[in-house]
């Protein structure tokens, strides 16, 4: 298992786990939870932050962010 | 009937509203609250219609204190702003993500209105939506499509606000709406409810092909070297632009307004409420007019910039880099609009969602350099610094210059920083920012944003700016008993002895009498204080009648110096200036005080519009007041260490 901010630019995602947090209910809200498939994009330079694709919209969030959403490869790539 | 209007932010709902009601809009306050509250009244078929543009939010819980205003008024029948119907904008295009607020809104169980928006977004997406599966899911909602980029739907949207379907119960998920604070049961809600969604999408929403448009683009203007070479490039080119283009109405603004006082006064009879006119109010009234080319101008580009989408892009490759300063990548663009003039920058810090950041950039943005500084600094660097080159090439002058604006910079970071300290935070800071995809900006949208931008500032701050401008000019035009009388009547007897032309006589009858006017008494009053900086009482002056605006300073020396202020070069006041003696027969105005006044300027909260758009953006007097101590502590220590190192 690892999290969002270890994965490379290009590669399609599915969200294992959001674990509660102050910060869970607004991914939650902007749709990202368990089962949603994520694709990340690009990053901005130094790394920081990350553009993933939520079901057909762009969403950046920082690097401190990403780490709180547990993702796995998705199977049908 | 009072509509609400609602939707996720980017949806076009600014756009909707904008057609709706084009130039009926005005722009009121949720009290409480910092966000503004646009709405507008009008008659629709004999059927009087408020509709009021609600905060865009992803969700009808509050995420900031200024989202409250959703939910509040939305739950509350008590509330000023409960509204008998609903209309929720939904981008077609992201159909997923706004049936989540759509779904909680329906709920409420109020008539309510879908408006489909951004069809031809969605049809060049190659997206099909099905409104008849979308019908069957919200039976008891009406769906209307629009396209507000093309100005297209409005008969249909304000038809159909008029015969909503009545709520009979039908709800999409069943459990009751969660406390307003409690997030724990928000989550759950929020998951169950995008489980359902995801369940009907699939149905709703056809997917031909993906766009990977905005992709491309945005892996350039992402990139590590070319996105900031582009960012600078456009950043070079606004300001050009608004350096060149504002100068132009702003001269005109200039010479219309002292014209208008020399002639009112010429026609006029003599006599202090004429005085009151030409020298209070339409200088005041001119102090507000003056603004705004730069205002206009800077929101225009400011509009093209977030209209087109590439805003986003900017915050997104500046988030790193501002967030050590507690600042997070949104605050980049009013900083650098400060460069120009605050007032548009603490305006734009509006687009900032978090509180503390939005504050730290309001209360660190004065101390950019802004263009109102260089004709003092111009001035004072011709008074002592010598004209010549250093290090072989570089002119001595503009290298002071230079550093002025670095100083400002510099203050302004570590302001930041110190400020990220002292400032509480309710949460901690987050950055979740929707990259919408690229648009072509349209005019009538930036000619609304820029007139309502206009009118705020000049409505809500230009009744501040007058007022400072009166109680200034009466300071200035009287004194205590006859003194102003009898020095007038002095430097005429002067003037005679010495055989002065009649415009010298005048300026000397000027200069004696400000000596006794109360700003002159102010003047001597505060001499023991700016003594330690290296300034005399007649300095002291020109501090106290410039807080009005940075600028003023040059006109007063003019006129303490009973000398022409020519616009231009200065070169008689700079020579009167340099002849200056105090009592022990030393010059005045030393390397030392010079450059003291040039830290005082670049770190004093000397101007009054600036205060009056920062009380009306934080919606309170406290913050402009701090605003106004930190930086005269600044601009006091600043002089008196600088004066110190070079005396």
């Amino acid at each position: 298992m690892s999290n969002l901010s270890e994965i490379v630019d290009g590669t399609c995602i599915t969200v294992k786990e959001v674990p509660s947090s102050e910060l869970s209910v607004k991914l939650v809200e902007m749709g990202i939870m368990k089962g949603t498939e994520l694709k990340v994009l690009y990053r901005a330079p130094f790394g920081d932050p990350i553009a993933v694709d939520v079901n057909g919209y762009v969403l950046a969030l920082r690097k401190d962010e990403a780490c709180m959403i547990e993702v796995e490869k998705s199977v049908a790539e | 009937m009072k509509v609400a209007l609602l939707g996720n932010p980017n949806t076009g709902k600014s756009s909707v509203f904008n057609m709706l009601t084009g130039l009926r809009q005005h722009v009121g306050n949720f009290p409480g609250v910092t966000v503004d509250k646009k709405h507008a009244k009008f008659n629709f078929q004999g059927e009087k219609i408020e509709l009021i543009d609600f905060p865009g939010t992803y969700s009808i819980y509050p995420r900031s204190k200024d989202e409250e205003v959703v939910y509040e008024n939305l739950v509350r029948a008590d509330m000023q702003d409960h509204p008998d119907v609903v209309a929720v904008v939904v981008d077609a295009s992201n159909i997923e993500r706004n049936l989540l607020l759509f779904s909680q809104v329906y709920d409420l169980q109020l008539p309510t209105l879908l408006i489909l928006n951004m069809v031809d977004l969605a049809s060049r997406k190659e997206l099909e939506v099905d409104v008849d599966e979308l019908q069957a899911q919200f039976s008891e909602a009406t769906i209307v499509r629009s396209n507000a980029r093309i100005k297209s739907g409005k008969e249909g949207i304000l038809g159909a606000l008029l015969q909503l379907k009545e709520r009979k119960g039908d709800t999409f998920h069943d459990t009751p709406l969660c406390d307003e604070f409690d997030t724990h049961a928000q989550e759950i809600e929020t998951r169950e409810r995008y489980a359902k969604i995801r369940a009907i999408t699939d149905k709703i929403v056809r997917s031909k092909a993906q766009d990977d448009r905005t992709s491309k683009i945005d892996r350039l203007l992402v990139h590590p070297v070319l996105g900031y070479l582009f960012f600078g490039l456009v950043l070079v080119v606004i300001f050009q632009f608004i350096y060149v283009i504002s100068s132009v109405p702003m001269d005109l603004i200039d010479s219309a307004f002292a014209n208008l006082s020399a002639w009112s006064a010429s026609v006029l009879p003599e006599g202090i409420f004429t005085d009151l006119l030409t020298q209070g109010i339409i200088p005041g009234i001119g102090g507000v007019v003056i603004f705004i080319p730069q205002i206009a101008l800077l929101f225009l580009f400011m509009g093209i910039l977030e209209e087109s989408g590439y805003l986003a892009r900017v915050v997104f490759i500046m988030d790193r880099i501002m967030r050590p300063l507690g600042l997070n990548g949104k605050s980049v663009v009013p900083l650098m609009s400060s460069v120009a003039c605050a007032i548009p920058g603490v305006m734009a810090a509006r687009t900032i969602s978090d509180w503390k950041e939005r504050l730290t950039t309001i209360m660190v943005a004065p101390l950019m350099s802004c263009s109102a500084r260089i004709p003092v600094y111009t001035l004072l660097i011709a008074l002592v610094i010598p004209e010549q080159t250093v290090f072989g090439f570089m002119n001595l002058q503009g290298l002071v210059l230079f550093a002025l604006y670095f100083l400002g910079t510099f203050m302004a970071v570590l302001v930041a920083v110190v400020l990220k300290f002292l400032i509480k935070r309710s949460q901690t800071g987050f950055l979740l920012l929707e990259m919408p995809s690229y648009k072509m900006p349209r005019a009538s949208t930036l000619g609304l944003l820029v007139w309502e931008k206009v009118k705020v500032f000049v409505l809500d701050a230009g009744k501040i700016i007058l007022a400072i401008s009166i109680v200034l000019w009466a300071l200035a035009s009287f004194g205590p008993s006859d003194k102003m009388e009898k020095a007038g009547e002095k430097a005429e007897l002067i003037a005679e002895q010495n055989n002065l032309s009649e415009e010298e006589t005048e300026h000397l009858i000027g200069s004696k009498k400000l000596e006794q006017s109360y700003i002159g008494i102010m003047g001597r009053t505060i001499e023991p204080v700016i003594e330690p900086l290296g300034y005399d009482w007649k300095i002291g002056i020109a501090l106290i009648t410039s807080f009005a605006a940075r600028e003023v300073f040059v006109g007063s020396m003019a006129t303490i110096y009973a000398v022409q202020d020519d616009g231009e070069n200065n070169l008689p006041l700079i020579e009167k200036m340099r002849a200056e003696k105090d009592n022990q027969g030393e010059p005045v105005y030393t390397l030392a005080t010079g450059l003291s006044l040039m830290v005082f300027y670049a770190f004093a909260m000397m101007c009054m519009a600036t205060l009056a758009v920062v009380k009306r953006e934080t919606k309170s007097w406290k913050w402009p007041l701090i605003q106004l101590g930190y930086m005269g502590a600044l601009a006091y220590f600043g002089a008196l260490i600088t004066y110190h190192l070079f005396v």
